[in-house]
């Protein structure tokens, strides 16, 4: 079984308080630019959540020259920061481009699921908005979700506004 | 260093083509704090000498772009827009919900002055150190929804080719619409297709500058703060407290379209004739079963998520706006006598995306359309009959003021210009139908049931007809507390009576309560936008005795509902406005007192202003 965060696309309101809470968790302070999860929101109503779906693949753990991304004893991903050189190519092997480099220290950033107990879920919970949870399955359709995010974001643009929702 | 601040606030010359940094002293951020607060204060000190005669829509003017220290710690997001305000001459602190706060803090800056005036169209682009200029040509004319396909697209595809590829965030960015270029008084700053800081006409001041856009993207953390614990602890607290609300989380403001109305009888109605209705095509059953498409939509740290996003197809274009909200019910639907979801939010899509203010371009449809009414304004003015109810004949206004053509030219002055002008054009007095304070619309909020906003409120505020800066009694809460939160720079709808003091206090280290707040700093942002106010100019010049008054059709009695026959007092205005006037440290005429002055530390800014404004009320 392995653990995973399941992202409910219509539910996500695009409060982004899971980005304080990751960045929170991980770095001890406010910072969007290293939260693990992230929301793409280029087109307004469009709410795109971003977060490693923990893919059976492991196209980073594949990709990575320096061996520095590795599972933990629950299949959990971690990037080892003394091995990564931050040279990106985790980055292009993810089919949904995933993983971020940290902006002042030179190595990749993947959602480990704070252990087993991810941060950003708990207060998506907490506050009702129920648009992360974490589930526990070896479903192999998770690798499914990976996709490129705008692609995504296209879709559910559709959904939301329309075919002609560029048209006024 | 400063907690709760990043330090420093970006200048941008567009006439020099120069970009510099100023700082502003610790002393002068614990009595302002930040965002409306700041912004008096700053324009005070740049422009104060010689404001009469600064031309809110010249190079001379500033435009300021503040956020406070709460910003992006607070639940909830705001940014204030302010500078000399092309519609009350004075200063307005226009809030907007924009994650440009959030990332401006965190790449190092409190906010952004933009000075001058840029030949070609430009936007600014900012990524921590690395601030430029940009070409905006191609973006000229573009309305918000076609800005959000180009420019929101194109600055997403930088960041990512910037971060190796990985799927990141959009650049957030504000902007003007056409309404903002073509100089419309009724011009908002944008963001997110939906949002907009309206009151002021801070559009129109960016037109001014051929300012297209601004976009932040912030790299590091915010900047640190006093006690990281508590504001931790206090974050989730009110968290919890503001995702309990009811109401605004799952209707927004929304449901005042039908109770504004029906209940407290203060609902614009085809301009302000009537103020009450029980007509429930305007129920929030409506806007959600047949109009909403999400129901929870917010931004950064919000936990209330007030706003909806509504989508209406009309002659096969589809149509989008959020909710639309209380107001722009009011001012896209009854005030124009049009009570049907879809028509409310067509209308108020497509002042969203002209980038025009849906309360004040409201308004302003509703006086056109009493004008028509009384046969003052005919089909020969405008060009066509202009009916209670007629969506399309108010969509063609809308599009004729955008772009200034025939009577839009005239009408794009806003509600209380456009009425000086027809006066003269019909050689009559039309002001009496212009339901406005100091060149500000009134909100959508009556005052004759006395079951909604207090008779004084628009007469006394320093942001006329703004109905977020409405004194009221008891006179600690109203416009005084408007103060703190737009300085701070939280959202109204995510005030924590409870902990908010606890969290600025954390957040800045300043020792800074309720008490303090009411006594010194709300006193000196007051005075500051009072005095400004009242030097006005270049165009318009208000004089107390005249202007500090309420719309005259409030002293008309209303006509229907369980208030029939209520109306506002002249006494009742007088005396509740002098007895705010002396808790603020004022005269009669609403000017700081020399002690006032001193106790405020304003003496030297303030004092030679007073004495003008005197000279100037006493020939």
């Amino acid at each position: 079984m392995v653990k995973w965060i399941f992202v409910d696309y219509e539910r996500c309101s695009g409060c982004r308080i899971c980005e304080i809470e990751c960045s929170y968790v991980h770095e001890g302070k406010v910072w969007r630019e290293v939260s693990r999860i992230r929301i793409l929101e280029y087109i307004p109503g469009v709410v795109v959540p971003i977060v490693c779906f923990q893919c059976s693949e492991r196209y980073c753990l594949k990709s990575c020259p320096q061996d520095a991304i590795y599972l933990d004893s629950d299949e959990i991903t971690h990037v080892n920061s003394e091995k990564c050189t931050g040279c990106g190519v985790c980055v292009s092997a993810c089919p949904a481009h995933i993983p971020i480099m940290h902006p002042e220290k030179n190595y990749a950033l993947i959602c480990d699921l704070c252990g087993g107990e991810p941060a950003c879920v708990r207060i998506c919970l907490d506050l009702g908005y129920n648009a992360l949870r974490v589930v526990e399955t070896d479903d192999i359709n998770r690798n499914l979700y990976l996709r490129d995010v705008l692609d995504v974001a296209e879709e559910l643009r559709e959904a939301l506004y329309g075919n002609s929702g560029e048209k006024s | 260093m400063t907690y709760g601040y990043a330090g420093s606030i970006l200048v941008v010359d567009l006439s020099k083509d120069k970009i510099t940094e100023m700082s502003i002293d610790e002393e002068i951020l614990r009595i302002y704090l930040g965002g409306r607060g700041l912004g008096a204060y700053v324009l005070l000190k740049e422009l104060g000498a010689s404001w009469e005669n600064i031309d809110p829509l010249g190079p001379e003017n500033l435009l300021l772009v503040l956020t406070g220290p709460l910003v992006g710690y607070y639940p909830g997001i705001k940014v204030v827009i302010t500078g000399k305000s092309p519609q009350s001459n004075g200063v307005i602190g226009s809030t907007l919900s924009s994650e440009i706060g959030l990332e401006l803090r965190s790449a190092g800056y409190d906010g952004i002055v933009v000075k001058g005036r840029s030949k070609d169209p430009v936007y600014i682009y900012v990524e921590n150190d690395s601030v430029e200029i940009r070409s905006a040509e191609k973006y000229w004319g573009m309305t918000g929804r076609k800005l959000y396909e180009t420019l929101s697209r194109e600055l997403l595809n930088e960041a990512i080719r910037k971060s190796k590829g990985s799927a990141v965030r959009e650049t957030p960015m504000i902007y003007i619409g056409p309404a903002g270029e073509n100089l419309v008084r009724t011009a908002s700053v944008m963001s997110k297709w939906f949002h907009a800081a309206g009151y002021g006409g801070y559009g129109a001041v960016m037109g001014s500058k051929n300012l297209k856009a601004i976009a932040v993207r912030g790299k590091g953390p915010l900047p640190r703060v006093y006690d990281p614990v508590k504001v931790r602890t206090l974050t989730r607290l009110i968290q919890k407290e503001l995702s309990s609300k009811f109401s605004l989380r799952y209707w927004g403001t929304g449901h005042g379209g039908y109770s504004v109305g029906y209940r407290f009888s203060s609902e614009p109605i085809r301009n302000w004739q009537e103020e009450w209705h029980d007509n429930r095509e305007i129920s929030i059953v409506n806007f959600e079963r047949r109009i909403w498409k999400r129901r929870f939509w917010g931004d950064f740290g919000c936990p209330v998520t007030c706003m909806k996003v509504s989508v209406v197809k009309k002659c096969g274009s589809v149509y989008v706006t959020d909710a639309p909200d209380y107001e722009l019910q009011a001012y896209m639907g009854t005030n124009l006598g049009i009570f049907k979801a879809e028509d409310i939010a067509y209308l108020s899509a497509i002042v969203d995306d002209f980038g025009l203010c849906g309360i004040q371009t409201g308004n302003l449809l509703g006086f056109v359309a009493e004008l028509y009414e009384k046969g003052i304004l005919t089909e020969e003015d405008l060009g066509f009959s202009v009916r209670w109810g007629d969506t399309e004949a108010f969509k063609r206004l809308i599009e004729m003021i955008v772009r200034r053509e025939g009577i839009g030219d005239i009408l794009a002055e806003g509600t209380f210009r456009a009425a000086l002008r027809i006066s003269s054009m019909k050689s009559m007095n039309v002001l009496d139908y212009a339901v406005q304070v100091k060149g500000i619309a009134v909100g959508a909020h009556g005052v004759r049931s006395g079951l909604d906003y207090q008779q004084f409120s628009y007469a006394a505020s320093v942001q006329g007809g703004d109905h977020t800066s409405a004194p009221s009694e008891p006179f600690d809460r109203g416009e005084v507390f408007a103060t703190f939160a737009d300085s701070a720079v939280i959202c109204l709808f995510t005030v924590s009576k409870k902990y908010m003091w606890d969290f600025t206090r954390a957040v800045t280290g300043f020792e800074i309560t309720q008490e303090s707040w009411t006594k010194y700093s709300a006193r000196a942002i007051l005075s500051i936008q009072r005095v400004l106010l009242l030097l006005g100019g270049p165009d318009i010049y208000w004089d107390p005795r005249v202007h500090d008054d309420i719309p005259k059709r409030f002293y008309e009695p209303l006509p229907s509902g369980p208030k029939k026959g209520e109306a506002a007092s002249r006494d009742t205005v007088r005396k509740t406005l002098i007895e705010y006037y002396k808790f603020l440290g004022w005269d009669e005429l609403g000017l700081p007192t020399d002690e006032t002055l001193e106790a405020l530390g304003l003496r030297k800014l303030l004092e030679p202003l007073v004495k003008k404004i005197r000279k100037r009320l006493e020939s």
